[in-house]
């Protein structure tokens, strides 16, 4: 490899490490929180504001993964056991978006009620 | 056990069903058996990989790590789905025509196999991962017994690749002069499909807008996730409410790779040109 490709492909490296590490961008839009606690989540119905961009934080307190999976929403994202996942969702119309943990579907349900 | 039956099935039969295609598809390409069980197995290690990784990787980009390592394997995926599709359409007829000839066919069959092998491995790595993590659950919360767990993982894993057997042997079934324009088709509809998948991925991740969502709503006439809507899902990328960003992807995918595919076969193909076009 030529020399200038060889910096380009470095400094490629670079901003994607950055870019991988950097903490999320100061987050205007609003926070909710869903725990998950016996593979139920709390609370099992959540409100948010319409036609808002909301930042749902899911704790996931079981010592298993659990995936929170929505098609109402299209969202799914697998949450490790301990830990916390983000999931951006909206700006939302009002109504009713059901969600489920994926790995515990008979217990791990719930909504989300926009209005 | 019933659980882990159904949870393992749904996750294996998609890539069943995609591995069941590519094998049938690859079938003239001397050694494709190899390259298609190294796919299954690096997909299998990738998979525990990623599981023990889930949590670190989430964390990255903002939190939307898990979001863009999806999309990006599966624009890998996409890449070599096209990649493939376009070698066939210069190399197909003739590998068909002879399925011992040496030489030249060969080494091109390697690169062609290689591109094979990593579109494996990425499917079985992104369904196992999620499988690996769900089981493992299973088994630390000692909700289900180990032996009975791996009864119905087994179970499902059994029924998962029965799908992807189904479908090998009825395109294997498919007249010569027909096989290669069926199993391009269904492997440019794959690559379509995931090419979409990538898009919610992007969307989730808020990289990019979803443009209207959703363009329409057929989940009154065929909910996704009915035997029937769940089978074009894994096939074609069916989604009863696609967004706008999903669609765009999709046809852009689909027309790239077909454009791509007429294009290559004109310019290798001299005389290609001058019949009718398939």
């Amino acid at each position: 490899m030529s020399r200038l490709p060889q910096a380009g492909f470095f400094f490629a490296v670079l901003l994607l490490s950055w870019l991988a590490t950097a903490p999320a961008a100061f987050a205007a839009e609003p926070e909710f929180t869903l725990v998950i606690r016996d593979h139920k989540f709390q609370p099992a119905e959540l409100k948010i504001p319409a036609n808002t961009k909301v930042r749902l934080i899911v704790d996931n307190q079981d010592a298993t993964a659990e995936e929170f999976e929505s098609k109402d929403l299209k969202r799914e994202k697998v949450i490790p056991p301990k830990s916390k996942g983000t999931v951006l969702i909206g700006p939302l119309k009002p109504g009713r978006y059901t969600f489920v943990g994926e790995f515990h579907e008979s217990t791990a349900k719930g909504v989300i009620i926009v209005e | 056990m019933l659980g882990a039956a159904i949870i393992v099935f749904r996750e294996s039969f998609e890539a069943a069903l995609l591995i069941g295609i590519i094998a049938a598809a690859t079938r003239a390409i001397p050694g494709r058996s190899r390259f298609v069980a190294g796919g299954i197995a690096a997909g299998t290690l990738g998979a525990i990989v990623v599981a023990v990784l889930t949590g670190r990787i989430a964390q990255l980009f903002g939190g939307m790590g898990q979001e863009l390592f999806n999309a990006s394997v599966l624009g890998i995926a996409v890449l070599m789905l096209a990649w493939h599709n376009i070698w066939m359409s210069v190399h197909g007829a003739e590998l068909a025509a002879d399925a011992r000839r040496v030489g030249r066919e060969v080494s091109e069959g390697r690169r062609a196999l290689s591109a094979i092998l990593v579109v494996i491995a990425i499917a079985v790595l992104r369904e196992g991962s999620e499988t690996a993590l769900f089981l493992y659950g299973l088994v630390s919360a000692g909700s289900v017994g180990t032996s009975q767990l791996a009864g119905g993982a087994g179970l499902g894993l059994v029924a998962g690749v029965g799908v992807g057997l189904v479908m090998y042997a009825g395109i294997v079934r498919v007249p010569m002069r027909w096989f290669f324009a069926v199993t391009s088709a269904l492997i440019l509809l794959l690559a379509a499909a995931m090419a979409a998948q990538m898009a919610r991925f992007l969307v989730q991740g808020d990289i990019l807008p979803s443009l209207a969502d959703p363009v329409w709503d057929t989940s009154h006439a065929l909910p996704g996730n009915s035997p029937l809507g769940a089978l074009l899902h894994a096939l074609m990328g069916y989604d009863p409410q696609p967004s706008g960003m999903q669609l765009v992807f999709y046809v852009v995918t689909a027309a790239a790779i077909w454009l791509g595919m007429q294009l290559v076969r004109r310019r290798q193909l001299p005389g290609a040109g001058s019949r009718a076009a398939a």
